[in-house]
């Protein structure tokens, strides 16, 4: 009787309730889709893709394959531990001599050359002096006469590690790590061990540059809340100022003002503080004054967000229950603003681990960070397997640090606004 | 106005000759003098702007008087820091702490005043026993409804004994039904408890409800402090008897006066007598005042000849269930209002010509509006 009563003003009582509500849904969707449609396709051709490539290429080796491919071929099934057989010696005689003909013995070179150092004059020597195909069972006496290399072991290990067509090799190398002859993985030697450094001195500068703009930036923030809006409203603007100035604009009035010969300097040494100029510029210390000026509405703004949430009122009932204004501030106003800390912290830190122009320009040697390294791989060295690795390992790190920020917040009570 | 008089309780506050003025051009507060008696459950009402919560807010220390001194027990207190001067507030929107649960937010003012674990944990439990929420304690502010974060917000601005509780508007936000019970609620914990409150609100009936005594402010002074029933029956100037209750206004000229008594010519037509409450003399225009309850209407064409019966017509009847009200048209006023017993507007058509009477003792002639 129920159902009856339920069901019988239905005209296709068949039709699910479910699926009725999904086809009334469906125009819907269809429209919100079309509208985000534009933005997807290009963040997927300008971001999705080119990061998916960039993973790729720090696995990718194709190279030494693609040149050398019977002597790969050979090397399958070789144990490493003893001298390579005669076949594979004649396959590289005749690998060399096609790739000679081709022309692309230097792309084979460059590769191995990264794993071990010399092997370019090796690859080129041989090829070079190599004037035919050795007659058969000749091959490794051949070989062996032109570069002694050939005798040794590890030059081979090192062509079969280089073989593909996936490799660990960038990775580690951007870990300072690799694999000796044996196959194990090792430290590199101190020499070629620069990247963990490297990553080292790039967290260290982005975690010093976020708590100076969080130091700095949380009492402008502070006053941004609590000045009345004309005033408060002037105030966003010289905070906003920056964002609407060339980053290259602003790194390179830091260099007038801090160069030894510059307005800080000079402006010192007129009041008599200093005699000789202080070093401010090309060391830690310019990277990072000109990063936390660049960086520093990025941690002002939500700061100021979740402070202008804050009700004027806990702090009077903070008050009128007793507290003392540093109690208050303490254990009443931080805690509520602790998400717009987080975030701004993210925000800063996370932009300040790619920052590259900043420190090209204003920081020494000992001060480029990661992303430097990275543009050196891409633009000068053309090394995009190791500059991928290393851009591999930077996003990873950054997306567990977002990871860890998102346990951190998750189940803490959202801040905000009381009920009016 | 009854400010300053001598009070038979010893005051608990004083506030004496205060000013306050935020833009140095007008005056929130002009010449303030007022006495909080212990224990007592003092009503600020007025409409907004009349400095109300301006005073509140100086007795809690969050605006500085421009002049002036206000005494928390005999004590000068105008250059005491809110958070010393031991006095409970209920804010208009609560004002718990968002990111403590509800059992910190009653523990807060404890445990800025270090009590000892033991004895803290003990008050707080009492506290969530007498807003009976103790199964809630581990809730967060934003998890309760208004009527409970409002008890929370009550049972933390009281758990740590203060001398006076201050509460503004502290049932704004509910409604109707809520505020009705949070209303008598919060008037059994003033009698249980004995504290002294001093309440904002600008709903006259809310006032009149809670209070022992109400302050009508308008225009940055105290019309009249009085007893609720007082300030209904005897209201000094036409503000008061307007703010206060319904009320018919006649506006009309004094002919003569006699005692306690006036005759007034209505400038509708017509003359009556009323109580001389704020006339100066002969001659001058006033405002009378009739509560809709203490008129009767009698038919055409009745013999009976008192010294106040005006010709009415009636405009319209509205029926409001316990009560129904005649709205009429009297000596140019077109929105008489008399308050009839239910059932007794089916008698009374559109148009209808009739007589209102009323007693001389239940007009007042007041200041003209």
């Amino acid at each position: 009787m129920t159902e009856a009563l339920l069901t019988g003003a239905d005209a296709k009582p068949e039709v699910p309730l479910k699926r009725r509500l999904k086809r009334a849904e469906r125009a819907r969707q269809v429209k919100a889709l079309a509208l985000v449609l534009p933005l997807l396709v290009f963040l997927l051709f300008t971001f999705a893709g080119p990061i998916a490539g960039m993973l790729w290429r720090a696995v990718d080796d194709r190279e030494v394959r693609q040149v050398l491919p019977q002597t790969v071929a050979a090397l399958a099934d070789w144990d490493g531990k003893d001298l390579p057989n005669e076949t594979a010696y004649a396959a590289l005689a005749s690998d060399i001599l096609a790739a000679r003909a081709a022309g692309t013995i230097a792309i084979a070179a460059k590769r191995l050359n990264y794993a071990q150092n010399g092997f370019r004059t090796i690859l080129t020597s041989t090829a070079r002096n190599l004037k035919a195909a050795p007659e058969p069972g000749t091959a490794r006496e051949t070989l062996g006469k032109i570069n002694s290399a050939w005798r040794e072991r590890t030059t081979w290990t090192t062509i079969k590690d280089a073989g593909g067509p996936i490799t660990g090799f960038y990775l580690l190398a951007a870990l300072d790590l690799m694999r000796n002859a044996d196959g194990a993985i090792v430290t590199a030697p101190p020499d070629q061990a620069i990247y963990r450094d490297v990553f080292a001195r790039t967290f260290v500068i982005s975690l010093s540059v976020t708590i100076l703009c969080l130091m700095l930036g949380f009492p402008v923030a502070y006053l941004l809340a609590t000045l009345p809006p004309e005033r408060s409203n002037l105030l966003m603007i010289f905070v906003l100022l920056p964002f609407w100035t060339s980053l290259l604009v602003r790194t390179c009035a830091w260099i007038v003002l801090l160069q030894s010969k510059g307005v800080v300097n000079d402006g010192l040494h007129w009041l008599g503080v200093i005699d000789e100029p202080l070093r401010l510029i090309y060391n830690r210390f310019g990277v990072c004054v000109a990063m936390t000026h660049v960086l520093l509405p990025f941690m002002i703004l939500p700061l100021y967000s979740s402070m202008k949430a804050i009700s004027p009122a806990y702090m009077r009932a903070a008050a009128s229950l007793g507290a003392p204004p540093a109690t208050a501030f303490l254990r009443i106003y931080l805690p509520q603003t602790l998400p717009g800390i987080g975030a701004g912290s993210l925000l800063v830190f996370i932009l300040a681990l790619g920052y590259y122009i900043t420190p090209a320009l204003v920081g020494g040697a000992a001060d480029q960070m990661i992303s430097y390294f990275i543009a050196l791989y891409t633009t000068e060295t053309a090394n995009w397997g190791l500059a991928s690795a290393l851009g591999a390992v930077l996003l990873l790190a950054t997306i567990l640090l977002a990871a860890v920020y998102g346990k951190l917040v998750q189940g803490q009570p959202v801040t905000g606004g009381m009920k009016n | 106005m009854e400010a300053g008089m001598v009070t038979p309780a010893p005051a608990l506050v004083r506030f004496s000759g205060i000013q306050k003025t935020y833009d140095g051009e007008h005056l929130v507060v002009k010449n303030l003098d007022l006495d909080i008696r212990k224990g007592e459950f003092i009503t600020l009402l007025g409409p907004s702007g009349s400095g109300k919560t301006t005073t509140l807010m100086m007795l809690a220390g969050f605006e500085v008087p421009t002049q002036g001194e206000i005494y928390l027990a005999g004590r000068p207190i105008k250059n005491v820091p809110p958070h010393k001067r031991d006095i409970g507030m209920v804010f208009q929107n609560y004002a718990l702490f968002p990111h403590l649960t509800i059992a910190e937010n009653i523990a807060f003012p404890l445990s800025v005043r270090k009590m000892n674990k033991a004895e803290a944990q003990q008050r707080v439990s009492a506290a969530l026993r007498m807003i009976k929420m103790e199964t809630l304690a581990q809730r967060r502010p934003g998890q309760l409804s208004g009527g409970q974060q409002q008890r929370v917000a009550l049972a933390r601005a009281l758990v740590f004994n203060p001398q006076i509780v201050l509460m503004d508007e502290p049932l704004g936000a509910l409604d109707k039904r809520l505020r009705e019970q949070m209303q008598l609620e919060i008037k059994q914990l003033h009698e249980t408890m004995g504290i002294t409150v001093v309440y904002v609100t600008h709903d006259q009936s809310e006032a009149l409800t809670m209070s022992d005594r109400i302050a009508v402010f308008n225009d940055g002074v105290v019309q009249q402090i009085d007893r609720p029933d007082a300030l209904y029956e005897h209201p000094v100037n036409s503000f008061v008897a307007h703010f206060i209750g319904e009320n018919n206004v006649l506006a009309g000229t004094v002919e003569s006066i006699e005692k306690d008594y006036c005759r007034v010519t209505l400038a509708g037509g017509g003359a009556v007598t009323a109580r001389a409450v704020n006339v100066s003399g002969a001659g001058v225009s006033t405002s009378l005042s009739v509560r809709p309850e203490r008129i009767s209407i009698v038919p055409d064409g009745s013999s009976s000849e008192g010294p106040n019966r005006l010709p009415a017509r009636v405009q319209n009847t509205i029926y409001l269930g316990d009560h129904a009200l005649a709205v009429l048209d009297v000596a140019g006023n077109a929105e008489f209002m008399v308050k009839l017993p239910p059932g007794a507007h089916d008698n009374l058509s559109h148009g209808e010509k009739l007589f209102v009477t009323f007693r001389p003792e239940d007009c007042l002639a007041l200041d003209p509006v």
